[in-house]
Formats: C-alpha cells, structure tokens, sequence
C-alpha cells in the first residue's frame, strides 16, 4: 500500500517534470555571458515553459561540447574552422550554424607615468611592440602618430592574456592582418606563443600587472575598460583614421564588413573597412546544428532566434554591447530556415 | 571457513568458525575489510589518474615522444609542443618554497611543542590552521596586490644592492616572477610543516626527555639531539606533504608567477609552471593535439613529484645517516 503510493507520486513528479516543458542547454564563451543570461532569463519570463541554461566554460569547450553533442547549442567568439566543421559534420551528420548575435571590441591600455590622454596608436606600433621590435615608447612610430605627448624613452613592458580566450583571439586576428610578419611568425589563436610580454590571468590580471607596471601597455575588452574607467587608446582603422571604440564605431565595423557578409557569418570583422568603424571589433556566435530532431526544441531554438534578433537587440546597449546592423539582422532571419 | 555454524546445535561452533565468529564479534573482520578497503582505494585512484592521464596523451607522446621534455617551444598555433620551461618552473618554484618553509615551520614547530607554554602553543596552532584554510586564490591575490609591490619597492633593490653580481637577481624585475611565486606558495605550505611536525614532536615519549635531562644536556641540547632525531620521520613526511601541495598548487602560482613559458637563471624572471599552465590554456584548447599535450604535462607533472620526491627522501636520508655517525 505505502510502496504503490510512493509509485503514484513518483509516477506524478515525472509527468509535471515533462509537463513543465522543455529545457535547452548551451555552453560555451565567457564573453557574452552577461548578455545570454540576461536573454535567457527574460525569454524565460515571457516563455514559462521553456528554460535555456548557459554555462560560460570558454569558446574552445562549447565548440568541442556542442560537437560532441552533450549540449543543444554552443556558442564562440571566434568562428569554428574547416577542420572544426568537417569534424562536426562528421560527428554529427549535419552542418552547424553561426548566428552572430552581439558586438564587442579589444582595446589597447596601458600605464604610462607622464601621458594621461589617450594616445594615438598605428597597427604598426601595435605590432612592433607585440612582436619586441619596438622597445621604446619614444619610438618614432609611436611618436610620429601623437605630437605634442611627451613620450618617456623607457622600455615597454608588454602584457597579454595568459588564459586561452576570445579577446586573445580578436586581439591576434587583428595584428595578423594588418603584419605579414606577425602572420607568419606568430599566428592567429585562442592561445599563441608570445614573442615577448608577461602573462595575466583574465581581463582582471591584464589589467593589475599594468596597474602595477610602469610603461606597461596590453589589451582587454572594451566593456572592462569601461566599466573599470582604464584608459586606453585610439587605434588608426583601414581608411587611416584614428578611431575610439564605442559601441557605435563597433556597430560601424560590422556595417562595413556586411556587404561582403559570407552566408554562413564567419567572418572576421576586424580592420573592416568604412570611415568610423573601430578596427578591433568582432562578432560573437551561436553555434546550432543544422538538424534537430525533437520537434519542439527545433520550435522553440527558432523562436529565441527570431525574439534574439528583434526585441533582444535592443537590450544590448545597456550592458555596453553593441548592437548587429540592420542588414546583418536582415540576412540572419532568412538564415533561420535552415534549422530543420 | 569451514562450516557456517547453526544456531542452537551446539553451544560452541568448532575451530575456524568459531574463531571467525569471534573475530567478526570483535570487529576485526570488518575493521579489517574497512580499511583495507579505504587504503586499497588510494592505490587504485592513483593508478586511475595514471592510466588515463597515459592514454589521453597518446596523441601528443606519439608525435613528440621524449622530446616533449627536453623542447622549450609552447605554440599551440603551429602544434609544437615542450614542456621543458614548465618543469623547470615548477621545480624552481617548490624548491624556493622548501628552502624558504623548511627553517621556518620546523623552527616554529620546534618552539611550540618544546618552548611555549601551552596556552600560547594552542593559541598559536589554532591560527596556523586557520592558515591551512585560505583558499589558494586568496594568497594569489595578497601576492599580487600586497607582496608584489613590496618586492617591487625594497625588498628586490635591496637584493640587487648586495647580492646584484649572482646570476640569480640579474635582470628587470617586473614583480611577477619565480620569486614571487616561491615566496608566496613557502607561506601555504608552512602551516601544513608546523602542524604536522608539532605533533609528531609533541608524541615522543617523555620518559627519553627526562633520561636526556638526567644526564645534565639543557633544554636545547635535549630538543635538538633527543627530540627532533626521534620524529625525524614524521617531520620528513610532513616535508612531502608539503612539497606536493608546493608542486601542484595552480591559483595562486599563476597569479604571481607572471606566465611566460622561458628558461631564466634569474630568480626575478617571470616564468611558468606546469599546474597554471593546464589551468589558463585547457578550457579554450580544441585542437586534440592540444588537448593532449596539456593532458601530457599532466603526467609529467606525475613524474616530476616522483622524482623530486624521491630526491628529497634520499637527501633526508643521506643528512640524517651523517649525522648519526658524527
């Protein structure tokens, strides 16, 4: 009598369990935690019935967790590549998506006893002091891009992320682009092998080795550096101009490089083309699989989609991420079709 | 066994039942089971670890094979792969720590169990395991925003002031380094010296104190001849613990030590350590060959608490052999 009740009430929670719907998992960058939890937790209040949990375990394990299956999407903010979507392919039986969801930018910051405004910086000195060629800070190349900053002839100390991440990559893919050198010698990559600089770890540990260290100079996203008021400087973009990052001069870099957006949105926007556009700017990504099969997840990953592209742009901006540009919007909304 | 006895046939089961019945009456079969279960658990565990930190690397141990040791090249872009400026760090590191805690908690040891009176000896010991308690990140933490700058400031000048010539404080000092690293993790493990070595002090009989003190050696001579020799032991294992805490300790390494995978004699380089690199680079690795590699270090990180293990034993035992003869 007892033991058959207990049965009743388990059979009971079972049945409320799937009756409370379904649940999506997702995993993958750290970067756009803040926003994707803010998202999903508000889609969950207009959508009772549906719970989606992140866990921000870095680009690397949401791109391995999503193609071995073990979570319904992932998410990077940097694109998968071909040896990446052949695996997938092959693993999974069907090609995996990328949404661009939202914007976010690297900055240049620094410590500099004597310069308290924002120094002009060329993709040339940015590179030369990455690769160690220039070890000063009153080096020409510096010098010649901020007249008038009295620049100390000390040596640069040069700091970058020890922690495999996103920012590194948009870091990397930047300088690669704008030095054949950097390209060859070093490479683009979550991590790479450093030709000179310390490590620290995080955003956070970036940020206090230079607090700490005169004539240092390294690179965080731009959120931190604006919630934690670092100075950083201004990067000269592809039409030769000085440009801040901002959450509009990242919008800007994302218009620019739509135009030749490729269909399947891996693209690297950094050094896009277009007056205002901050050349270290990048897109971060949702990775979903092409097929999914339960039909009532496949619904409910497309409706957040179309909700994440509509109303949930607008929420970007006040957890200073920058919005996608309307055309970008435009061409993910036909690409939603695709899931099946 | 022979047979199960049934109850009520006979007052007495006969011979080894009888004996089991005991035995198991006395809990000795069960405490036997018990704990040999729990010892044989630590066995397989660490077997596990080894095996599957074996297989994971094949990858890498099959491309690299034993030069995965003796290469300093860390570029998970191209594939190559040395671990070579890791195991030197966390050699260096931990050895730093030992040399650092080793005086200090056997001394502080040593002044709580033979010299203190009681009240402040449990005081004192309430605080160090207190101490033993921090959360590793939280010393990584004081260590950058505390040590750091104090190193920067007067402690480094002032070595390079005297000992400037040793090729171990040459170079800029940028305040992460080996020696910040090893200053930092000599302050975590000494509470688990002083803690250990207090108690295997305090256990040595009394009766050989007072034999010493009868033959007319002081207070000291009594500690340091008759005390210390007799939980030598004990003291060395407390030194091992203390040394594998020191070789895998992760945060608060990586937070100091200034992470830049290189070979400098110089104390004041920064450099890099096994344990922090798995930590900063695993979560982002997707290549396998990456992963594997950092799978690899793993096992040699197995390797290198072996060995030095192993060094440290036989040193003890070399030292205490002399001093026996002297």
């Amino acid at each position: 009598m007892k033991r058959s009740s207990l049965y009743l009430v388990v059979a009971t929670l079972a049945c409320a369990a799937a009756a409370a719907g379904l649940s999506l998992t997702g995993a993958g960058a750290t970067f756009p935690y803040p926003m994707y939890s803010k998202w999903f937790s508000d889609y969950h209040k207009l959508h009772g019935d549906l719970e989606i949990n992140y866990q921000s375990i870095g680009s690397g394990g949401g791109i391995k967790q999503v193609t071995e299956g073990t979570v319904d999407f992932g998410a990077t903010d940097g694109p998968m590549n071909d040896t990446q979507l052949a695996e997938f392919k092959q693993k999974r039986g069907c090609d995996v998506l990328h949404f661009p969801t939202v914007m976010g930018a690297v900055v240049p910051t620094y410590n500099i006893p004597g310069v308290t405004g924002e120094l002009n910086l060329t993709p040339e000195a940015l590179a030369g002091i990455f690769l160690g060629k220039i070890t000063k800070w009153n080096d020409a190349e510096i010098a010649k891009a901020n007249p008038g900053v009295k620049l100390p002839g000390d040596d640069i100390v040069v700091v970058h992320r020890s922690d495999g991440s996103g920012t590194t990559y948009v870091w990397v893919d930047f300088l690669s682009k704008v030095s054949p050198e950097w390209k060859t010698k070093v490479g683009v990559g979550t991590s790479v092998n450093w030709p000179v600089g310390l490590g620290g770890k995080g955003n956070e540990g970036v940020s206090g080795q230079i607090k700490q260290t005169p004539n240092s100079i390294g690179y965080v996203e731009l959120i931190y550096a604006v919630q934690n008021k670092l100075p950083y400087g201004k990067v000269r973009n592809a039409s030769g101009a000085f440009i801040k990052a901002e959450l509009a001069s990242v919008t800007a870099a994302a218009s620019g490089a739509a135009a030749n957006m490729p269909a399947d949105f891996r693209v690297s926007i950094t050094n896009a083309p277009g007056k205002t556009a901050y050349p270290i700017s990048s897109f971060t990504w949702l990775l979903i699989p092409s097929k999914i099969q339960d039909p009532a997840k496949q619904k409910a990953v497309k409706d957040f989609l179309q909700w994440m592209l509509g109303p949930g742009q607008k929420m970007a901006e006040p957890l200073s991420y920058a919005q996608l540009p309307t055309p970008v919007i435009a061409m993910e909304l036909k690409a939603i079709s695709k899931i099946q | 066994m022979a047979t199960t006895p049934v109850l009520g046939e006979r007052a007495l089961p006969p011979g080894g039942a009888r004996s089991f019945l005991m035995r198991l009456r006395g809990g000795e079969e069960i405490a036997y089971t018990i704990t040999f279960t729990a010892a044989a658990a630590i066995f397989v565990i660490t077997a596990l670890i080894c095996y599957e930190l074996f297989a994971q690397s094949e990858i890498s141990r099959h491309k690299f094979g034993w030069a995965f040791l003796f290469t300093s090249e860390w570029d998970p872009v191209a594939g190559k792969f040395g671990a070579l400026p890791f195991i030197y760090g966390t050699v260096i590191t931990s050895v730093l720590a030992l040399l650092i805690a080793i005086p200090q908690g056997i001394g502080s040891a040593i002044f709580l169990a033979e010299m203190a009176p009681a009240r402040i000896s449990n005081a004192l010991t309430f605080l160090i395991e207190l101490l033993a308690a921090v959360p590793s990140v939280i010393y990584g933490l004081l260590g950058v925003f505390i040590l750091v700058p104090v190193l920067q400031k007067s402690v480094v000048p002032a070595l390079k002031s005297v000992f400037g010539a040793l090729p171990i404080f040459q170079g800029a000092f940028y305040g992460v380094s080996y020696f910040s690293a090893g200053i930092v993790l000599s302050v975590m493990i000494v509470p688990f010296i002083i803690s250990v070595s207090r108690e295997v002090l305090i256990s040595v009989p009394r009766d050989q104190r007072e034999a010493s003190l009868a033959l007319g050696a002081s207070k000291w001579q009594t500690v340091w001849l008759v005390v210390v020799p007799n939980a030598s032991t004990g003291i060395m294992g407390s030194i091992f613990l203390a040394l594998a805490r020191a070789l895998g300790e992760t945060m608060a390494v990586t937070m100091v030590i200034g992470n830049t995978p290189q070979i400098k004699a110089s104390l004041l380089a920064p450099g890099y350590s096994i344990a922090a690199v798995i930590a900063n680079e695993f979560t982002e690795a997707t290549g396998d060959l990456y992963l594997s590699a950092l799978i690899e270090l793993g096992l040699v990180l197995f390797g290198v608490t072996f060995v030095l293990n192993g060094l440290a034993r036989i040193l003890i035992m070399a030292t205490a052999q002399k001093g026996a003869h002297s």
